[in-house]
């Protein structure tokens, strides 16, 4: 039986990535990704909390469904978003969308 | 080492691998590669937590859908042409953030004693059938305003990406 903190741990670490990602990167699509790895560290955490901490109730399992189809929703709104950004500035980085910035 | 314990080590470093790539290749491709890689080693984990049912959607919404998706995004925007080097202040900031966030969660991780708070030693099988029943019973209202937000979304992306109509 692995120990529970194991799968926590690898959690952790995809969450810090993600984190490291989403900080570092100025590309819209790679920022995406960056949030897609943050979703799964939680989805690790969620499903390990489940099955060790509560095996009759289902929670954890019905979270990470629910985030999966969220995320799901979300990946293809961000991706059209994306789209409409380069059609209309022919850029991808974050940081020339400045029209907003005072 | 049990073959269990090896096995999750396995697909551990596996996953740990494609995360790091996707965060550090330079080619916006080989990161959405590198996020194939990380995904499925994810619902490989699902499967040593024995949730059969969530590695599956794993595989089909995460592995196939969704990064089919971000390939086509890549292909249709030419993000691959911009060169993706970030910035060094911005690098090494993003770095100590998330290198104290990882230090912070795995203290909380390890000083915790799970024994106390009832962690199983014994790992159960998750009946499908019993999840499907739950799903539909208990969380049906949820389940039914999830399948709204994916409709919403999906209308919504599509008038956001559809082509400006010609006057």
């Amino acid at each position: 039986m692995i120990p529970i903190q194991h799968f926590l741990l690898l959690g952790a670490l995809l969450f810090s990535l993600g984190v490291y990602g989403v900080l570092s990167r100025r590309n819209v699509v790679l920022i995406l990704m960056a949030v897609e790895l943050m979703l799964q560290g939680v989805n690790i955490n969620l499903v390990a909390f489940a099955v060790y901490l509560s095996p009759q109730e289902f929670r954890g399992l019905i979270f990470a469904l629910f985030v999966i189809t969220v995320a799901a929703a979300e990946v293809g709104l961000a991706l059209a978003i994306a789209l409409r950004l380069f059609r209309n500035r022919a850029t991808a980085n974050v940081d020339e969308v400045d029209t907003l910035r005072w | 080492m049990s073959y269990e314990e090896g096995l999750f080590y396995l697909v551990a470093v596996v996953t740990g691998l494609g995360g790091l790539g996707v965060v550090l290749a330079r080619n916006v491709v080989y990161a959405a590669l590198f996020l194939i890689v990380a995904l499925l080693g994810v619902a490989g984990l699902f499967l040593l937590l024995s949730a059969e049912f969530l590695a599956l959607v794993q595989v089909l919404i995460y592995g196939a859908a969704v990064t089919i998706l971000m390939l086509f995004v890549i292909m249709l925007t030419r993000v691959r042409d911009v060169p993706t080097t970030p910035v060094a202040p911005q690098q090494s900031l993003g770095l100590a953030v998330a290198a104290s966030l990882f230090g912070l969660l795995a203290t909380a991780i390890l000083i915790t004693d799970w024994g106390a708070l009832g962690a199983t030693e014994e790992m159960t099988l998750v009946p499908v059938r019993e999840l499907g029943k739950v799903l539909f019973q208990r969380w049906s209202v949820p389940f039914e305003v999830a399948s709204l937000v994916l409709l919403v979304a999906l209308v919504g992306a599509i008038v956001l990406a559809r082509p400006e109509e010609e006057e």
